[in-house]
């Protein structure tokens, strides 16, 4: 997959977490762009919110059920295999432990691992949804995000400055620029985007980043 | 056994301004369509609304939202209709935002007869403000209180005539949590059958817990009005 940059680029660098057979949440937008490039053998089940185990493509018109839809009420599909839930059965999986990994957008994220995503007091109060739960009991966070928003400010932070949806739960954070490993320690810079230098990535996070001796390329 | 097939005027004689109303969907998909558009004709106001989310402004619950019937709302998403956001920042509406999971496990407390669950989730955020924190094994979690309402509106693929109803697919959301929830539940039908055509299997929530059952008279499986527009848009070759 060279030659990806941007959206593409994240999608592709987070597929590369998961392993066949993982039970996997994806928001809406760039984490769902992730099933156009798993690793040749991996098969995931999706997990959607409205409470579907096995998510299926976005069906065209002709074939859309209107009983069968996602998280955001748009039709769907469920895959051979694929099961339906109710709404208490859909969160226990994600509040249980019992999804491997779910990749998140967001406002802002910091170095403590903590994420901010659902509110801009006075502007955008869109809710939480499901966000909270998934922050709260899935194992792997994976924040998919743009290094920085529209104005050039970092969306890497020391610390979030917006209302949290999750504390000390993200544990990767891949933007157009790199990949970030999150430990106790901080932020490790593990990738590199081609074209991005280390000193490209210390301008324009505004998080401490701990420069290891080896970094790979991002693909 | 005693049929408990209703009309729409049966139906919404239970239905009166100022109660709490669970609304079983998912934005405002696979809600009781026909009921709330009678509830809206009848002028039924000053409701404490329950639903997953704000709906949209012309599905669900987000219709009565539109048309200045709801005073408060306890939801988990209001993204997909601006008019709640609206409402709530003019003080007009009152929104209490509950993370999702912890939404329909407050609501199944509700149903179940326990006096609340503790979850871990939303520690660290705003939404432990004025909550009791508890320590369970060296853990810690959120103690969050049942949601009960006076009526639920239910939203079923099929009922027998004892009131024994069913899903199809998805479209069970939130409406199979929320038929235990309340005081009197009422559920809209897309058909209803006789006693003995739903098998023990095929009934998703049993008939002692329904009250009534009222069967669409409209079209039984209307595209909602987010997916007229979508697939206007899609064939228009935009």
């Amino acid at each position: 997959m060279a030659g990806l940059t941007g959206r593409k680029l994240i999608a592709s660098r987070c597929a590369k977490f998961f392993k066949d057979g993982d039970f996997v949440n994806l928001g809406i937008g760039v984490p769902l762009m992730c099933v156009n490039y798993l690793p040749e053998g991996v098969d995931l089940w999706l997990e959607a919110e409205i409470g579907t185990v096995g998510s299926g493509p976005t069906p065209s018109w002709d074939k859309a059920d209107i009983d069968v839809i996602d998280a955001g009420g748009q039709p769907a599909s469920v895959i051979k295999g694929g099961s339906v839930y109710d709404h208490e059965m859909s969160f226990a999986f994600i509040r249980g432990g019992h999804i491997d990994a779910a990749v998140l957008g967001t406002l802002q994220v910091d170095q403590e691992g903590n994420i901010a995503n659902w509110t801009i007091p006075g502007k955008m109060v869109p809710g939480m949804g499901g966000a909270m739960d998934l922050c709260a009991g899935v194992k792997k966070i994976i924040v998919a995000t743009d290094h920085c928003e529209k104005s050039g400010k970092s969306k890497i932070l020391k610390k979030c400055t917006l209302p949290l949806t999750g504390v000390h739960c993200v544990t990767d954070i891949v933007t157009e620029r790199c990949y970030f490993e999150v430990t106790k320690d901080g932020l490790v810079l593990r990738e590199l985007a081609e074209g991005y230098s280390v000193e490209d990535i210390l301008a324009c996070t505004e998080a401490d980043v701990i420069v290891p001796d080896e970094i790979g390329v991002m693909s | 056994m005693k049929s408990k097939v209703v009309t729409r005027e049966e139906a919404l004689s239970r239905i009166h301004d100022g109660q709490t109303i669970m609304f079983g969907d998912w934005h405002g998909e696979f809600a009781a369509d026909e009921i709330i558009d009678g509830m809206l004709e009848k002028g039924i106001k000053d409701i404490d609304a329950i639903a997953v989310s704000a709906g949209m402004a012309d599905q669900g619950v987000g219709k009565l939202i539109k048309d200045h019937r709801v005073k408060s709302l306890i939801t988990t998403h209001i993204g997909l209709n601006p008019i709640a956001k609206d409402q709530m920042f003019a003080g007009e509406l009152a929104i209490e935002f509950s993370p999702q999971g912890t939404f329909a496990e407050r609501i199944r407390c509700g149903g179940a007869g326990l006096g609340g669950c503790l979850t871990p989730t939303g520690l660290g955020t705003e939404v432990e403000e004025g909550k009791q924190k508890l320590t369970i094994d060296g853990k810690e979690y959120l103690l969050e209180l049942p949601l009960r309402a006076d009526v639920a509106l239910i939203k079923a693929t099929k009922a027998d005539t004892a009131g024994n109803i069913s899903f199809r697919m998805n479209s069970r959301a939130t409406n199979s949590t929320m038929a235990m929830a309340a005081d009197t539940v009422i559920v809209e039908v897309e058909e209803i059958v006789e006693v003995g055509e739903l098998g023990p299997e095929e009934i998703d929530v049993p008939a002692p817990v329904i009250d009534m059952i009222y069967e669409r008279t409209g079209e039984k499986r209307p595209m909602c009005p987010m997916w007229q527009r979508a697939k206007a848009k899609a064939e228009g070759g935009q």
